[in-house]
C-alpha cells in the first residue's frame, strides 16, 4: 500500500510568560491539530511551557551551509559590536 | 449496607476502572505507529494510572483496614475487581484503541466534572483535578476517531468495525450500581442519567465528523461492576500483578 510521509512540524515552546519561544524539536504529524497535540506530548511532558507554535517545516527559510563566509564572516573583525566596552551598573541585572 | 461500604465500592470501581485502561495504554509503549503516537498513548495511560492512585489511596482511607494502594492494586483477585468491561477488552488495533478511549473518555468528562460538585470533598476535589486530563484524553482521541473516519477505506473500515465490537459494552457506563443509588440520593455520586444524554450528544456529532453511523443500541453486556469479568482480566492482572506478588514489598 501506498503511504505519503507525515508532515514534519517544527515546535517552539515558551517556557515562562515574558519569555520568547524557543525551538526545541520536530514532529512528525498529520495536520496542524495533531501537531499541536503532538508537540504537547512529545515536548511538554514535565510542565516546561505555557505556550506552543509549531510551523511546517517547509515554510522555514534556511541559509545555505556554503554560504556562510559571505553570511557570517564579515562580522567577525567588528568586535565593537559586543557591549562589552561599557559597565553595566548592578540595579540593571541582567540584559 | 452502610454508607461506609458503599463508599468504598464506588471508589473503588473508579480506580479498578483507571488502572485497568492504563495497563491497557502501558501496553502500546513501544508499539505505536509513530514515536509521537507512543508518547501520546502512554501519556494518557500515566494519567489514569495517577487517578487510579488518587481513588485507592482514598479507598484504603474510607475501608480503614491498613491497605494501600498497593495492597488493593496488586492483591485482589479478578472476582473483586469492579471495572466496567469495556476497559478490560485487549487493545486490539489502534482504530480499537482510539474508538475505546473515545468512547470513555466522552462518558468520563462530563462524569468528573459533574463529581466536582461531590458532597464529598476528596472526590470533589480528586474529580477537579482529573477533569482536566479528561478534557484532552476527550480531544485527542475524538481527533484520531475523525481522522480514522474520515480518513482511506482502510482506516474507516477499522473505525466501524471497532464501533460494532464495543457499542454492547458502553451501556455498563450507565448502569447504576445499589452503591450508587444511595450515594447519588447523598449528593456523592454523580447522577449518570444526566451524562448520558451528555455523552450521547457528544459521540453522535463526532462520529457524524468522522462520516460514519453511530451504532444501534442492541443487547448490552454488563457484569463488571459485580465482578463478573470477561477471560481477558484475569490475564491482564496475572501480568501486572506477579511482579508485587512475587516480591511482596519490592520497591526500586
Amino acid at each position: 500500500m501506498f503511504e505519503t510521509p507525515m508532515p514534519l512540524w517544527e515546535v517552539f515552546i515558551r517556557n515562562r510568560s515574558g519569555l520568547p519561544h524557543r525551538h526545541c524539536g520536530s514532529v512528525h504529524a498529520t495536520d496542524e491539530v495533531m501537531a499541536l497535540q503532538a508537540a504537547r506530548d512529545v515536548y511538554t511532558r514535565r510542565g516546561e511551557s505555557v505556550s506552543i507554535w509549531v510551523v511546517p517545516s517547509t515554510a522555514i527559510v534556511a541559509s545555505d551551509p556554503s554560504d556562510k563566509d559571505a553570511m557570517f564572516e564579515p562580522t567577525a573583525s567588528k568586535i565593537y559590536r559586543h557591549p562589552t566596552f561599557y559597565e553595566i551598573p548592578e540595579d540593571v541585572g541582567h540584559m | 449496607m452502610t454508607d461506609k461500604s458503599a463508599l468504598f465500592d464506588f471508589v473503588v470501581a473508579l480506580a479498578d476502572d483507571a488502572l485497568v485502561l492504563g495497563h491497557r495504554l502501558s501496553e502500546w509503549s513501544g508499539h505505536a505507529p509513530t514515536l509521537e503516537q507512543d508518547i501520546a498513548l502512554s501519556n494518557l495511560g500515566l494519567d489514569l494510572i495517577g487517578q487510579a492512585r488518587l481513588f485507592y489511596t482514598y479507598a484504603g482511607e474510607i475501608e480503614g483496614a491498613g491497605r494501600n494502594e498497593d495492597d488493593l492494586a496488586y492483591f485482589r483477585d479478578q472476582g473483586q475487581y469492579r471495572n466496567l468491561l469495556l476497559l478490560e477488552l485487549p487493545i486490539g488495533d489502534f482504530a480499537q484503541t482510539m474508538a475505546r478511549q473515545f468512547l470513555y473518555s466522552a462518558f468520563l468528562e462530563p462524569y468528573f466534572a459533574a463529581m466536582m460538585r461531590s458532597t464529598d470533598v476528596r472526590l470533589a476535589e480528586i474529580a477537579s483535578k482529573a477533569v482536566k486530563e479528561m478534557t484532552y484524553h476527550v480531544r485527542h482521541t475524538a481527533e484520531w476517531v475523525i481522522r480514522l473516519g474520515d480518513g482511506t477505506e482502510e482506516s474507516q473500515k477499522r473505525l466501524v468495525s471497532a464501533l460494532d465490537d464495543l457499542w454492547c459494552y458502553t451501556g455498563e457506563m450507565f448502569v447504576e450500581t445499589a452503591s450508587e443509588r444511595l450515594l447519588v440520593t447523598m449528593g456523592i455520586a454523580p447522577d449518570k442519567a444526566e451524562i448520558k444524554s451528555q455523552w450521547l450528544t457528544r459521540v453522535g456529532r463526532v462520529l457524524t465528523e468522522a462520516t460514519v453511523e453511530t451504532p444501534r443500541d442492541g443487547r448490552m453486556q454488563s457484569g463488571g461492576r459485580s465482578g463478573r469479568h470477561t477471560e481477558h482480566l484475569g490475564h491482564l492482572l496475572g501480568e501486572m500483578q506477579v511482579l508485587a506478588r512475587s516480591h511482596p514489598g519490592a520497591v526500586w
